[in-house]
């Protein structure tokens, strides 16, 4: 596809661009600057941090950071472990019921936790784990998603290198962390971005059942933070809204093509 | 032949299938346990709840369709299943058709296409609820950005979350917005699996490049169309993070969706019984794109 862009396509390519960039940046501008410039936009207009230090002084930031960072390694960690057992029974294991129990396991592609949050919080309710992190992070860690997107990775490791493997006497549990978990590496970094960017901008369940600053996550810290009710000025919004998406922000800008990859491969399966 | 005469090099293969069966049902146990807690208990627990109702004293009594058919003639219920089928048919269509045309610009050898894709692909790392924050201040009335820019042609200033006329449309440009690049990821991974070739034969007898496109990308790309397709219709059943932060679903419901009246039943009006009851409805919605799904798209894809 070497022949060249019509002008005009770039230009609308570009355009487009810029369109899609502008909340954004609309965001940042508003964030940096007093809040008497927060709509009106002038070249001369000073640069502050001021709204940061009112938005951090006004919240218990630092506290939801902490939740959601220990909220996005747990789930991770719990998935990373679930994920990889489940994903190797049904990959390399003939067994009695497999093909029942892998149909149960692909519900949860169609029915997801997010859309049964009225019996999963009567379970959370039961285990006495109201408001707390493992609350929010229990009912994603059988991630259907997760053992699917292993399982084909599994499937595709060749049988030469189990056998070679099972000739030098390992048993199964050798072989999944010498053979097969170190030739899938590119799936768990892909499920992992995945997983980490879900949970980190995940909003409803934890706005469900959490209840106190101890186990709130930053989304639902901003939610709380920006209602209308605390008349709480815009700029200084913005400012604890650049906060929340921050930290995603740079990694994605950082892992830029990492990133985009791994969507596409999770996305293709 | 018993298992005795079995030669004995390795154990029985009867002996051996067992202990397969066991080694494997070991592997899945902890992902079964949390599978059957979260997901499997909860669907049967919301079918069961449904029928049920609450009394005061906390006891629950058996009551068979009432709840069924409360739900049916609940006016909001009809109005969020509408407002649903809106949300639907306003996102979904725009978004795929906006990801295939960024997929097919940032797939060519343009300038700057790095930058592009990045533009494109940024706002699906961005927290539904910080989006929400954003948008919220342009749409605010008076001040926010797109009344100002209607004060520069004289207009006066309208409240567009506050009127049910346009606070769909607003909810829809925004997720528009959110989504286009995320679906533009899977236009890009089918794209770079196409062999050049055909698109090159074509061209060389002199095929425009809109016919090229017509008759043989977008073809190439119908399962990748479907396949995005049917994730945005379940994405549309679960994206109600916004309402909760501009909305709450009104003005008088014209913004709730399915989702969202879940949780206002459930959690601010704490009806439990009918919580599971609509949530029993869009159990029935998911199932059937499942059906569509697994039964008539999929059949070329092998799960086992």
């Amino acid at each position: 596809m070497n022949r060249s862009t019509h002008p005009l396509e770039a230009i609308a390519a570009w355009l487009l661009a810029l369109l899609w960039l502008a909340p954004l940046a609309y965001a940042f501008w508003s964030a940096f600057h007093p809040a008497a410039y927060a709509t009106s936009f002038s070249l001369s207009a000073p640069w502050t941090l001021e709204n940061f230090g009112r938005a951090w002084s006004q919240a218990p930031f630092g506290r939801y950071y902490l939740n959601t960072i220990l909220l996005v390694s747990m789930v991770l960690a719990g998935q990373l472990v679930l994920c990889t057992l489940a994903a190797y029974a049904f990959a390399r294991f003939t067994f009695k019921g497999s093909s029942i129990a892998f149909g149960l396991v692909l519900m949860q592609l169609m029915i997801m936790p997010d859309v049964l949050i009225v019996e999963n919080y009567r379970v959370i309710g039961w285990l006495g784990l109201l408001d707390t992190i493992p609350a929010i992070a229990l009912p994603y860690m059988a991630s259907a998603f997760g053992i699917f997107l292993l399982r084909q990775t599994f499937k595709s490791v060749p049988q030469e290198l189990v056998d070679a493997a099972r000739v030098e006497g390992a048993g199964p549990l050798t072989i999944l962390w010498r053979v097969y978990i170190p030739l899938a590496r590119p799936t768990y970094v892909a499920f992992a971005l995945v997983s980490v960017s879900y949970h980190w901008n995940n909003f409803l369940w934890p706005l469900i059942v959490t209840n106190s600053v101890g186990s709130r996550p930053l989304t639902v810290g901003l939610a709380v933070f920006g209602a209308p009710e605390t008349g709480v000025d815009w700029s200084i919004i913005t400012a604890a809204t650049v906060m929340t998406m921050a930290p995603l922000l740079i990694v994605f800008l950082l892992f830029q093509r990492q990133f985009v990859q791994s969507f596409m491969r999770a996305g293709i399966r | 032949m018993t298992s005795e005469t079995a030669a004995i090099p390795g154990r029985a293969p009867r002996t051996h299938a067992w202990w397969n069966t066991v080694n494997a049902w070991l592997l899945l146990l902890p992902a079964a346990v949390l599978l059957a807690a979260f997901t499997h208990y909860p669907i049967l627990a919301t079918i069961l709840h449904s029928l049920h109702i609450t009394r005061r004293d906390g006891a629950s009594v058996f009551v068979g369709m009432d709840n069924y058919r409360a739900m049916f003639e609940d006016g909001i219920f009809w109005k969020v299943l509408v407002n649903n089928l809106w949300f639907a048919l306003g996102t979904i269509p725009t978004s795929i058709a906006l990801a295939l045309l960024m997929a097919l610009w940032v797939n060519r050898n343009m300038r700057g296409r790095a930058f592009l894709r990045l533009a494109y692909f940024t706002p699906t790392v961005l927290p539904m609820i910080a989006v929400a924050n954003i948008w919220l201040f342009f749409y605010t009335p008076d001040y926010g950005l797109l009344d100002q820019i209607r004060g520069l042609f004289g207009l006066p200033a309208w409240n567009w979350l506050g009127d049910p006329s346009t606070v769909m449309g607003c909810m829809i440009v925004m997720v528009v917005w959110k989504e286009a690049g995320f679906f533009m990821i899977f236009y890009l991974a089918a794209l770079q699996q196409l062999s050049p070739d055909l698109e090159e034969a074509a061209a060389v007898e002199g095929a425009s490049r809109w016919y090229i496109f017509r008759r043989i990308t977008f073809p190439l790309l119908m399962p990748t169309t479907l396949f995005v397709a049917i994730n945005a219709v379940i994405n549309s059943f679960k994206l109600v993070d916004h309402l909760v932060i501009m909305t709450k679903g009104g003005p008088n419901n014209a913004s709730s969706l399915l989702l969202y009246y879940i949780y206002e039943i459930a959690f601010t009006f704490h009806d439990t019984a009918y919580g599971a009851t609509l949530t029993a409805a869009l159990l029935v919605i998911l199932c059937t794109v499942a059906l569509v799904k697994f039964g008539y798209l999929d059949r070329r894809v092998h799960y086992q």
